[in-house]
């Protein structure tokens, strides 16, 4: 039967390969022509003239035909399965080394300050990417834990950000004080966007959610008397080594421990400062999923009216996560505030909603390594590839539809159970919900 | 009279509206306490219906539902948030197309039907955060209870497979399993023998008699496959088009020519004579 079939079959895909392969070509032509072909440059009179660049429209539109044929050809119709050209052992080494992971990306941040002392690009670029990490965590609890799609997470960020900033510079507040304030205000917050999104699913909730970043920023915008507006709020004070200030200057870090002064102290410690804060979250994410409050989140994830019919109360579950979620969120905005020395509402804009959400989904919902793999993998290439400016942004959206389709549930989308009997064994991706968001 | 021969649950003139649709049209009956009550009826009976009204997921439009204790504590269901049946007044259910949890595994789906009383144990989290023992020492224990029915629904072996891995006859046996971890005093049964075979019906029997006898759980029960309605109910209530029609012993129902005419339809020229005996 196969054997008769073959011959047949053969002749179909190259015929559809073709046909599919001139449909992309016809749209790629429809796209670029305005986008690429046509351009309009300003003459000699001042007045806009419109050239042609019909080659580079014409190699762009073949590479499309060639691309979109090379893939029928290769794949069929099929999903492309990039999945089925990584040999299987290297992805059984993959998963051993996997296990260590963790471990080992902890040790390398431990270590960075004393490897790239001297590199005060690489300490900015890791307290960045940890900052990351722990944005990352903290949505983490709310989509990949509750499955509540939270498109407005900025907005958290920013009260925490605007919390210390005003608490610090008009009640001369220490950062250790401000810091769990900054958490319990976004935590208020947390539960009142709850309560009007607690009938909420999908798209409905991400809509409201994303209109809630808004308003916040909106509101940091316009209400100049208390935020400052578009100008922000400056001179916020840096934070200090538990009361010895970075300066050059008697009774300071330096000058305390027998130092010779250097600005490097103070970006090291803000390194260690946000490596805390974000190992703080990964803890308390760990713990909360072995305790009733976590199993009931993934439980709601899964089905919330299977929750409801064992007694679990869904409205205070949805809210402790939003509230949980919301912390961790005014957390790493107060250490924004402190590490920026100046916040405008110009940092807390939907951008960011969506790439922390991004790196959510990229590392996996609910997996914790995977969410931080994805934060060092977005942050740091963002900048690995600043040379490339334009076509930056071009990279990044290659990569992210690459990822997507080999891994389309994220980087690590297996789930680990919170509880065994017998030998643990991690969830498959296709049984995992992804909640109602 | 003592307590335990009193009602369980009492239905009184319950009925549920869906804009102009009747569901269900003032249903009364009674379930008593320790018994396997069948709720019975062909398709569109309102049976569903009944058992969303009792579990707290619909509001009924008029009726009362009363649910008892033994020690005496009544609860009027119908006026319970739905989460607070469940937690407060103890009626767990199962669902007609199962919902579990699937990406969770089978002891986990066990442990999470445990989550008030261990919320409880864990300080409402705080204790557990920080790992005191008290809360090791529930933990323990709810796993204890989970491993317990995973052994009483012979899924032990599948302990620690997602609950979407399980077969069918097992997911529906983990549903029950599940229910039963909430230490309910009424357990309503949606259809639980569906899409199983003969061997699997009657282990299903035979669990349902174990929880009854064992656990003194009065159970509530919705289903089609007649030799398990048969074999294990002590009273059977037939719904039709939302009206009881029959109520009884399983004999009694077997032999009730209302009951036969609405499952199996009857002959032109008695159809008159039966319409005036339902009382159409």
């Amino acid at each position: 039967m196969t054997q008769q079939a073959a011959p047949h079959a053969r002749s179909q895909p190259l015929q559809a390969a073709l046909k599919d392969a001139g449909l992309s070509a016809l749209i790629a032509f429809g796209l670029f022509f305005f986008l690429i072909g046509l351009r309009t440059e300003q003459g000699p009179t001042g007045a806009l003239e419109i050239t042609t660049r019909l080659p580079q429209l014409a190699m762009l539109v073949g590479a499309v035909f060639a691309g979109s044929l090379a893939r029928g050809l290769l794949f069929g119709r099929d999903a492309i399965g990039i999945g089925r050209f990584i040999p299987p052992a290297l992805v059984q080494a993959a998963t051993r080394i996997g296990r260590f992971a963790g471990p080992a990306l902890l040790g390398f941040a431990l270590l960075v300050p004393w490897l790239f002392y001297d590199n005060r690009y690489l300490l900015d670029l890791g307290i960045l990417v940890l900052t990351y990490v722990m944005l990352g965590w903290g949505l983490n609890i709310v989509v990949g834990l509750a499955g509540l799609l939270d498109l407005g997470y900025v907005a958290f960020y920013a009260v925490g950000a605007y919390s210390y900033a005003l608490l610090a510079t008009h009640f001369e507040l220490s950062f250790w004080i401000c810091l769990p304030l900054a958490g319990i205000l976004s935590a208020f917050w947390g539960i009142l966007l709850g309560f009007p999104v607690l009938r909420l699913r999908g798209d409905y909730l991400a809509i409201v959610t994303l209109a809630f970043g808004e308003i916040i920023r909106l509101v940091l915008l316009n209400w100049q008397s208390l935020t400052g507006g578009p100008n922000g709020i400056s001179s916020i004070p840096r934070p200090s080594f538990f009361g010895l200030p970075f300066v050059d200057d008697e009774g300071s870090f330096a000058s305390t421990f027998g130092l010779e002064y250097s600005p490097t102290h103070r970006v090291v410690f803000l390194f260690y400062l946000i490596l805390a804060l974000a190992l703080v979250t990964n803890w308390v994410t760990i713990r909360l999923r072995r305790l009733p409050i976590g199993r009931a989140w993934e439980a709601m994830r899964e089905d919330e009216i299977a929750c409801r019919s064992l007694g679990i109360n869904t409205t205070t579950t949805k809210l402790t996560a939003f509230a949980m979620g919301a912390m961790f969120g005014g957390f790493a905005g107060s250490f924004f505030a402190t590490r920026q020395g100046f916040i405008s509402p110009e940092s807390f804009t939907f951008g960011e909603s969506a790439l922390v959400l991004a790196i959510v989904v990229l590392g996996g919902m609910g997996s914790q390594i995977g969410v931080a793999i994805a934060a060092f993998v977005m942050i740091g290439g963002f900048e690995l590839f600043r040379e490339l400016d334009q076509y930056r942004m071009l990279v990044f959206g290659f990569a992210m539809v690459t990822i997507m389709i080999w891994r389309p549930r994220g980087l690590v989308a297996t789930r680990e159970p919170s509880i065994h009997l017998g030998e643990r064994k991690a969830v498959g991706a296709a049984f995992v919900g992804q909640g109602q968001g | 009279m003592t307590a335990a021969s009193n009602p369980i649950l009492t239905v009184e003139r319950l009925s549920m509206r869906f804009g102009g649709l009747i569901a269900v049209d003032e249903l009364s009956f009674a379930a008593r306490r320790g018994h396997i009550t069948a709720l019975i009826g062909p398709n569109g009976a309102g049976k569903t219906t009944v058992f969303n009204c009792i579990t707290g997921f619909y509001k009924p439009s008029t009726g009362m539902i009363r649910l008892s204790h033994t020690d005496g504590r009544a609860y009027l269901l119908e006026r319970l948030l739905n989460y607070r049946v469940a937690k407060v007044a103890r009626v767990a259910r199962t669902f007609q197309n199962i919902r579990l949890f699937p990406g969770m595994t089978a002891l986990e789906n066990l442990v999470v039907a445990q989550h008030n009383v261990l919320m409880t144990a864990s300080g409402f989290t705080f204790a557990g955060l920080f790992g005191l023992k008290s809360w090791h020492l529930a933990e323990r224990a709810a796993l204890d209870k989970a491993r317990y029915w995973l052994d009483r629904t012979a899924l032990l072996q599948r302990a620690d497979d997602p609950a979407g891995a399980l077969a069918y006859g097992e997911q529906r046996r983990l549903e029950i399993a599940r229910a039963m971890c909430t230490e309910p005093v009424l357990l309503c049964l949606d259809e639980p023998a569906a899409g199983l075979n003969a061997r699997e019906s009657a282990e299903l029997n035979e669990l349902l008699q174990f929880i009854r006898t064992e656990h003194g759980t009065s159970i509530l029960l919705i289903e089609h496959d007649m030799s398990v309605v048969m074999e294990i109910s002590d009273h059977i209530v037939v719904l039709d088009y939302g009206v009881k029609i029959a109520d009884g012993t399983p004999e009694a129902i077997r032999n009730d020519p209302k009951v036969i005419a609405a499952y199996l339809g009857v002959e032109d020229e008695e159809v008159e004579q039966v319409e005036a005996e339902v009382g159409l």
